[in-house]
């Protein structure tokens, strides 16, 4: 790196307002299907969003699935028990469409963004912007010269209903329905989230990008992101979340496919913080075909429960998969996380990097899948976890199911788990530090080889947030 | 006298053994101290507890820097009010810079609002490393990870000679170190040493004080300080030994 690279990295490390994402606004929602969940509230979304009957029927299948299947507390944690699924508004919305030029866009989503600190340069470096403001996108924006590249970038509302014709061929396709409870769950009452297609050869230079946040009290928020690269397309997509605070559990399961068809790129970015009492329970699932490339840069902090593992599944010769994941669990947190990575063809190659910090009474747990069966050829796996311990109460666990049967295949596992000392955070108090400022430091320092693949702002952002999780962690 | 470091009977203990008994000591701006005796006579112990390690429990007495009482301080307040100890076993602290480590450190004495001036702390910072014979590249090296030990105690000195304290401790400073890096380290510390500055050097062995004169040398024994004298001092203890302090506590 050179010195002027460092010097800009390093400038931008700087204290932050911490009350920052602690707030919310009144909003009048001029649609809501009110509390609980049945046919009616199903029914209700469909006529509010005016979609085909497929989509209903979709919905209403998905709904059975869900009412069907158990939690599944036989291998996650009970603290799934405590969702009560009766108390929650499964769709809110403001009604308006989604607003195209900056101008549109109300006072005080503004001043959301304003609060959020998504600083004015950013805007102008975004490519497009899809930022959902509960469960409507109420901006988006899109460069005209992507537009002109067929580079579709819409709600998935605005995609299911005016590209059909792409949405339903890959559509539920990458997590099937019935892929587990939440998944089902999300089928039934999803809405908002992106659509983004990716036409054959384009390579979308500057990364699409998302913010999106919850607003309403007992409000699941069930995006659905559907992104399609086709043949040698390239795309990168960022996502983050910040969730002011409630006093009461708030849902967020959300579904993310991804489809690479031969030669394409994606790259999916989550930096997300979400406040202590929601439970974030995602599928996120890719499909690489034939020498395609699919990487997940996650980094999860906050929530009370997350549940999360993406995965790559490895279909086309040559194809290669990738999960970056970054878990900080402090007290009364849990990070449930990890990756899978399922091999179906030859020569295809996989990575996983897990980081997980778990501070007092936080708890981490990794559990990865890799699956390469035996009859296929040249496959490698390199999994590396690493956990940090921070005070002695916290708690990590590491669940990695490697399946890897036959010859030609090689597959390397490292797992290490450290702890902060006492007597390094002293050393760093002695040179002027404070508790929170040490420990946020190391922290840092830990995850510092991993965060250096990341984009530039997304480290930064990164950052932020572990010093504001870490000086609340000093008692 | 407010411009010192003032250690009055200092009774200190740790798991309930006494470390320090009834210790007294001096320390004005713009001396050199050395502090000598043999392991495990609470040298160390005395760094740590000016430092404010949390470990060692203070029985009685008092410390005052510059006339402020500093027991029950937390660490990194006595470090921002211009204390600093070179570690005699600095810790590594994996994936941080030691770029990024002093100007975190920096940082921490700013007021809120102020400017970090980036460019101005890059030229001091390479600045000071030629001074200490350090390699640029050490700019971008975690602190202290797979560090020989001079390279450790250099950048300790690195990290005093950046934060600009008015007392420096260093505990054992030359352990551990060959000949050029006990030149290079030396050369170090007395580059620092000015009007408005206390360094108190602790050491085991008398060969440092061949390269930092100090203005005076006190010698410790069983948890205080049982002479003290001119560079001459650390010169006949060489020669006779710490016994020689022994047998003479003996007779007294």
């Amino acid at each position: 790196m050179s010195e002027q690279a460092i010097m800009t990295e390093e400038e931008t490390v700087t204290t932050i307002d911490t009350e920052k994402g602690n707030f919310s606004y009144d909003t009048n929602y001029e649609y809501d299907a009110g509390i609980g969940l049945n046919e009616d509230v199903i029914n209700y979304i469909v006529d509010v969003k005016d979609e085909d009957d497929w989509v209903r029927n979709f919905r209403l299948k998905a709904l059975n699935v869900f009412n069907r299947k158990d939690m599944p507390t036989h291998w996650a944690t009970k603290d799934l028990e405590n969702i009560d699924f009766d108390v929650i508004r499964y769709y809110l919305s403001k009604g308006q469409t989604p607003s195209r030029s900056w101008d549109d866009v109300p006072d005080e989503v503004k001043e959301t963004f304003e609060r959020l600190g998504i600083p004015e340069q950013e805007r102008k470096f975004l490519a497009g912007v899809e930022a959902q403001f509960d469960s409507e996108a109420s901006y988006s924006r899109m460069k005209e010269d992507l537009e002109k590249e067929g580079v579709i970038f819409v709600g998935s509302t605005e995609g299911l209903k005016e590209h059909p014709e792409i949405f339903r061929k890959f559509f539920g396709k990458v997590i099937p329905t019935n892929d587990n409870k939440f998944a089902a769950l999300n089928s039934a009452v999803f809405s908002g989230g992106s659509f983004i297609y990716v036409p054959p050869g384009v390579k979308v230079s500057q990364p699409l990008q998302a913010y999106f946040r919850i607003n309403a009290e007992n409000f699941g928020q069930f995006e659905r992101t559907l992104i399609i690269a086709d043949e040698g397309a390239e795309l990168t997509y960022m996502e983050g979340c910040t969730a002011p605070k409630f006093e009461t559990a708030t849902l967020h399961s959300a579904v993310v496919e991804l489809v690479a068809l031969k030669n394409a790129k994606i790259q999916y970015i989550t930096v997300q913080n979400w406040s202590n009492n929601v439970f974030n329970l995602v599928t996120k699932r890719a499909i690489a075909e034939e020498g395609a490339e699919v990487k997940w840069i996650d980094c999860n902090i906050g929530s009370r429960l997350t549940m999360k593992y993406p995965g790559v599944v490895l279909n086309g010769e040559g194809a290669r998969g990738e999960v970056l994941s970054i878990a900080l669990a402090n007290d009364g947190q849990h990070q449930d996380t990890g990756a899978k990575m399922i091999h179906r063809a030859n020569n295809t190659s996989s990575n996983i990097i897990s980081k997980s910090i778990s501070i007092g009474e936080g708890r981490s747990t990794y559990r990865g899948q890799v699956h390469i069966p035996d009859h296929l050829k040249n496959c490698k796996n390199n999994t590396e976890c690493d956990a940090l311990l921070i005070n002695t109460n916290s708690r990590t666990d590491t669940f990695p199911a490697i399946t890897v049967r036959g010859d030609g295949n090689s597959v390397q596992h490292e797992a290490s788990v450290s702890k902060v000392s006492a007597e390094q955070i002293f050393y760093m108090m002695q040179r002027g530090l404070s508790e929170g400022e040490a420990m946020s430091l190391s922290v840092n320092g830990f995850v510092n080889d991993l965060v250096k693949y990341f984009p530039m702002e997304y480290s930064v952002e990164l950052k932020r947030l572990i010093d504001l999780e870490m000086e609340g962690s000093v008692g | 006298m407010s411009n010192q470091i003032e250690i009055k009977n200092l009774n200190v203990s740790i798991a309930d053994k006494p470390i320090l008994k009834d210790f007294s000591l001096e320390l004005p701006r713009g001396e050199v101290h050395a502090l000598m005796g043999p392991n495990g006579t609470g040298k160390s112990t005395l760094a740590k507890v000016i430092a404010g390690h949390e470990d060692y429990e203070v029985e009685s007495g008092e410390i005052l820097v510059d006339g402020t009482n500093i027991l029950g301080m937390e660490p990194d307040e006595i470090g921002r009010l211009g204390v600093f100890l070179a570690f005699q076993y600095p810790m590594e602290i994996p994936g941080v810079t030691i770029a990024n480590f002093i100007r975190a450190a920096l940082q921490a004495r700013q007021e809120e609002g102020e400017n970090f001036d980036a460019p101005a702390y890059y030229r001091e910072l390479y600045d000071k490393m030629d001074l200490l014979k350090m390699d640029r590249k050490f700019t971008s090296r975690s602190i202290n990870e797979g560090f020989s030990g001079g390279e450790k105690k250099r950048c300790e000195i690195l990290q005093m000679a950046m934060l600009n304290p008015t007392y420096g401790i260093m505990d054992e400073t030359d352990s551990g170190l060959d000949i050029d890096a006990l030149k290079i380290v030396s050369n170090g510390v007395n580059l620092m040493r000015n009007e408005n500055r206390g360094i108190l050097v602790i050491t085991h062995y008398q060969r440092l004080l061949d390269y930092i004169i100090p203005d005076k040398v006190h010698v410790m024994w069983d948890g205080k300080i049982v002479k003290t004298g001119d560079k001459e001092l650390a010169k006949e203890l060489e020669a006779k030994g710490y016994n020689w302090v022994k047998n003479e506590l003996a007779v007294a």
